[in-house]
Formats: C-alpha cells, structure tokens, sequence
C-alpha cells in the first residue's frame, strides 16, 4: 500500500511536471538547435521577448516601491483607524481572488477608448489600452498582493519597539527606515521581488485581454506562445517557452536561495 | 533635568488609560513608577518620551512645554522593557548609533562609546551581536545605548522584567549606583514593590490611571495615604469590621470601618511573653510555614485570619496551640476616610506604680 501510494505520488510528479518539461526541450530542438534559433530570432520574437522583459522591469520596480509602502502603512499608521486598515488588508488579497482575466476586463472598461477616463488620456495623446502602459497596469493588479503578503508578517513580527528606540535616539523617519527597518525587511522583500518578476514573467490573460496581443507591437511572450500554437507552428511556440521556462527555473532557484536568507535574519 | 506634568490624560478609544496625573521630579532623582499591571504606568513614560501623545495636559522639561515636541527633540534616553537592541547591528553599533545621528565626530564617537562600554562592563563584547549576549548583557547594551547622547533625562519601562532573579537584585544594584555616577534624572516603571523600595529615591503608586501618592519609599510604607497604597505596600490583612478588634472597639468612626494589618503590627507568643496582657487576645495558630530566617505564622482571632512572623530564636509554636497575640497598630479606613490608630489599651490606662 505504502509503495503504492509513493509510486502514485512519484507518477504523478512525473506526469503533471516532468514530461511536459521534457516535451518542451524536445520540441523546441525538434529541428535541430538551428531550427530553434530560427524560431527565436524571428522579429515578432524577440520584440515579445523584449515587452516581456519591459513589463518584468517596470512591474517590478513599481510593485517594490508600492508593496512595501503599502505593507508599512498596513502595519504602522497609526493615523489610519484599525477598521480601515482592516478593510484594506482584505482588498490586497483582491487579485488572488479574481481571474486575472476578469482583471483586465476591468481595466479595459475603465480605461479603454469608450470610457472617459480612457477618452480624456487618448486626448492628451497618452494610450493606455491596447498600449504598454495598460499592460504594466494588468501585470501590477495580478502581482500587487505579493510585495505586500511577503513584507507585512515581517513588519509585524518585528515590531515597533526597534523603530521607536531609534526615534529616542534621535532618528527621524527616513534613516530609521534605512538603518533598522530595512535590514531586517530585505530578504523578504527579495523574496516578495522573485515573486513578482515570475508572475509577471508568466502572466498571460490580462494581459491578453489588455493588450490586444498586437504582433510586433503589443505581443508578449506568453501571448505568443499561444498564437503560435493557435498557428501550429508548435515548434517556435516551444523555443520561446522554453526561454521562459529557462528563466522560471532560475528564479526558482534565487527564490529558494531568498528564502533561507530570510529564514535566517 | 526638572520635570513638571500637569493634568495629563490619556484615552484609548474609550479607555481611559491616564487620568489627571500631575507631578513634579527634581533634578537628579531617581523615581519609581509603581502600580499593578495595566494602570497606565507605561502610558505615561511613553507620554514623557514624546511617543504617545497626551489627550491633555501638560509636561514641561525646564519650564518648558514639550508637548509639541517629537521624540528626537526632547533629549531623552529610553530603555524598553524587552530592551529593542537593533538585532543586525553589534554592540558597537548599537550605543554608537544616537552619536551618528547627531552626526558627532568619529574620534569623539569612539571615545564615548568606549567610555560606556567600560562603564558598563561589557569590555570585550563590542563586536558581538545582541543574540550572542545573556539578557543581562543585553540589559547593560540598553542603558548603554539610551546613555550615550548624554540624555537629560533617563526613562526605563519595567527595565528588569526579562531577567532572571538573581541577576535582577545585581543589576538594580548597578543601575542605583551607574545612575549616581552619572547624576542623571530617571524614572523607571515597575509592577515590583521590592525593586521599588529598593532603587527609587521616591515612589509613585499609579492604580487605574491615577496618581496614589508620591513619596520617599519610608514614607509611603508608613502613611499610606490611600486604602489601595496601604494593600499594595508590603504585606496585609484586612479585617472587614475593625471594631472587633480588640483594643480597636472605640477608633471605629462613622459607619462600616475595615482595618488592615501588616504583620509587623501584630505580635504574638505564649501568655509570659508579654508584659501587658490585658492588651492581648486569644488565638490560635493555623498554619506554620518556615522561611529561612523565621516563621510566618497564621493565627486564627476571632475568625479573622492575622498573619504575622515569629523569630526562630523563641519557641517553637505548633498548630493548633492556643497563644496570645497582641494588634499595635491597625491601617483604619471606610468609603471616605483612611487613618492609622494605635492599640488603645497599650497605654495602660491604671499604670502599676511599684
């Protein structure tokens, strides 16, 4: 029974994520490794490749910079009553709720051609649907939670104590937060960093459906991949989702790496 | 530094955790803080530290109103009770880290941080981390820290909580003396009445938000000025009714009158150990319980239960032994009014001339 259960375990490892790792090293080497670079330096390709890498970059710094803001607020404002902190720790956990695909409905209703707001910025000459800007705004509603979610039980468990002992000394806010607040946030904010950029490495419908998936101009890698696949032209499709498994492999290595260190402090 | 608090108040949501709390503390005392847990004792250290604002009220540091004042200003030092060391820094770092921020030079940084190290007793332990130190050290590490931008004055919330008790008794000892040397006002906040007793030039009694009484530590174990003062200082009994206390029958005034009895009031021993017995009543003895240095004795008058001590040097009493026992004096209070009465019938009313 018992090694029935183990190989059943083993099997299913296998089968849900070994092979179709496999599948796709042999796919994207099917014709050979020129085939393979044949598919990945195909125009459309590498533009993808580089909105993925923009969207990664920008997502990454605002969701840092916002997510910790956010966590710090969340747990030390003391101008902010309980219940509205309350109310807005549960609104964080929104995107992990929502389809991500209804998350780019959202913003597309929002801020597409038809709204007014969308209307007002395409009147300034500033396109956000259908435009890089929309698709950072996508990526960031999928991955706001993760900043925050890592940072914040940090914060609490850490306590004020550290923070007012510097006040005492002296320390205003800016180089209390530098020298006491951030030494001990780090790894976790590392951590929170290697999430981001996977998920957003990965992330696929919203910005699908705010993107418009425009060839060479709006066409991320993930959406690519698919197209491709919709094109049967599976053997490109699994050069370019090879190099985002490549990455996501990488990445979870840091990610395991991160997490010891921020066990550690 | 001279310190003066007015009419302070301090609510948290409908909790009224301070109540008009005024008092004044001369330059280079030591003042304990004293109260049951939960009394807002904290409340209003963190109130004269800056990092709690009073809902009114005033303190002044020299005359002047700091209220306004944010922590950094008011040239305080704080120790906190689990003594919030910066954990990723050594010790070094730590009692250096009020001098960087007032960007003092780092000859002079040295110097001091040197200096308190020696004065501290912590030679050898500057490139440790907190985590590698015992809680004394950590202890020390604190005071060290909070001392080193020369505060005017030093605040120190239950400063010897977190440590084990007979490290505690060394480090009151240190401290009373480091802060002599030093001659710097403080006020430290306790829940133990030895420690009090102890270390404080004088004492606070803070219970439910208000200010008891203010006194050297003799004072208040001898005028306790409040019911609640006189059973939180030392050891006692309340009787309920005090008149029925021999020697006490006439000291009753107005209406319902409790007596509370520390047992250094009380004392008892066989009928030929007393000179005067006409003053004494009868007992006996419930409970025995040994400690160390002499007995603490419970003895049963009247169905009221008295508890007293007994040297080991007099004979050995047993349970259930019917003896005399002898009330000197008794803590008289009812709902309006609190006085100390002495044993009437001590004073031989038809001395025996011979």
């Amino acid at each position: 029974m018992r090694r029935l259960l183990i190989g059943l375990t083993f099997a299913v490892f296998i089968v849900l994520l070994i092979i179709p790792l496999g599948r796709i090293f042999i796919g994207a080497f099917e014709d050979g490794a020129g085939g393979f670079l044949k598919g990945l330096m195909r125009p459309e390709a590498l533009h993808a490749l580089m909105m993925t890498g923009l969207v990664v970059l920008v997502v990454t710094l605002l969701n840092t910079l916002f997510g910790i803001m956010m966590a710090l607020y969340l747990v030390r404002a003391g101008w902010l009553s309980e219940r509205i902190k309350g109310l807005l720790n549960s609104i964080v956990d929104l995107p992990y709720a929502v389809s991500p695909v209804i998350g780019g409905l959202m913003i597309v209703l929002m801020l597409g051609p038809n709204s007014i707001m969308g209307a007002f910025f395409e009147g300034i000459g500033f396109n956000v649907v259908y435009a890089f800007p929309g698709m950072v705004i996508a990526t960031l509603f999928v991955t706001f939670p993760l900043m925050v979610r890592e940072v914040m039980p940090v914060l609490q468990e850490l306590g004020s104590q550290q923070e007012e002992a510097a006040s005492t000394l002296g320390a205003y806010g800016w180089r209390t937060f530098w020298s006491v607040t951030w030494p001990s946030i780090r790894w976790a904010v590392v951590y929170g960093l290697v999430l981001t950029v996977a998920r957003s490495l990965g992330e696929f419908g919203a910005v699908l459906v705010v993107s418009g998936n425009i060839m060479n101009k709006t066409q991320t890698a993930t959406t690519l991949v698919y197209q491709d696949v919709e094109n049967f032209n599976v053997a490109a499709a699994n050069g370019v989702a090879l190099v985002l498994v490549t990455f996501s492999v990488g990445l979870l290595l840091m990610m395991e790496w991160a997490k010891k260190r921020k066990e550690v402090h | 530094m001279h310190v003066e608090v007015r009419d302070l108040n301090k609510h948290f949501g409908d909790f009224h955790a301070v109540k008009d709390v005024s008092f004044d503390i001369a330059k280079g005392h030591l003042i304990g803080l004293l109260g049951p847990s939960g009394g807002g004792k904290t409340s209003i250290l963190r109130m004269l530290a800056g990092l709690e604002n009073p809902g009114s009220g005033e303190i002044r540091f020299h005359g002047k109103v700091v209220n306004h004042l944010p922590p950094q200003e008011r040239g305080i030092g704080f120790v906190f009770q689990n003594y919030a060391l910066f954990k990723h820094m050594t010790v070094f770092e730590n009692i250096a880290f009020g001098l960087k921020v007032k960007k003092t030079p780092k000859a002079q940084i040295r110097d001091r941080v040197m200096e308190l190290v020696e004065l501290t007793g912590l030679k050898g332990f500057e490139q440790r981390y907190p985590h590698q130190l015992s809680g004394g050290q950590r202890q020390r590490v604190a005071f060290a820290r909070a001392l080193a931008p020369e505060p005017q004055l030093l605040l120190l919330d239950e400063p010897f909580a977190a440590i084990d008790a007979k490290i505690r008794q060394e480090l009151r000892s240190w401290l009373r003396e480091l802060i002599e040397r030093v001659g710097i006002t403080s006020i430290f906040v306790t829940h133990d009445q030895d420690e009090a007793i102890e270390v404080a030039d004088e004492i606070m009694i803070i219970s439910q938000g208000r200010l008891e009484q203010k006194g050297t530590p003799w004072d208040i174990y001898k005028n306790p000025q409040t019911p609640f003062v006189a059973t939180f200082i030392g050891e006692s009994t309340v009787v309920e009714d005090a008149s029925q206390l021999k020697g006490f029958e006439h000291a009753v005034e107005g209406g319902h009158t409790k007596a509370l009895i520390r047992p250094e009031y009380i004392e008892i021993g066989l009928k030929n150990e007393f000179t005067m017995l006409s003053a004494t009543e009868k007992g006996t003895v419930k409970h025995l319980h040994f400690r160390g240095s002499q007995w603490m004795v419970e003895v049963d008058v009247q169905g009221h239960k008295l508890i007293t001590y007994r040297s080991l040097e007099k004979t050995t009493l047993e349970i259930g032994q019917q003896i005399r026992v002898l009330v000197h004096r008794a803590y008289l209070f009812n709902d309006s009014n609190s006085w100390v009465v002495e044993n009437r019938l001590k004073e031989d009313p038809m001395p025996v001339m011979i």
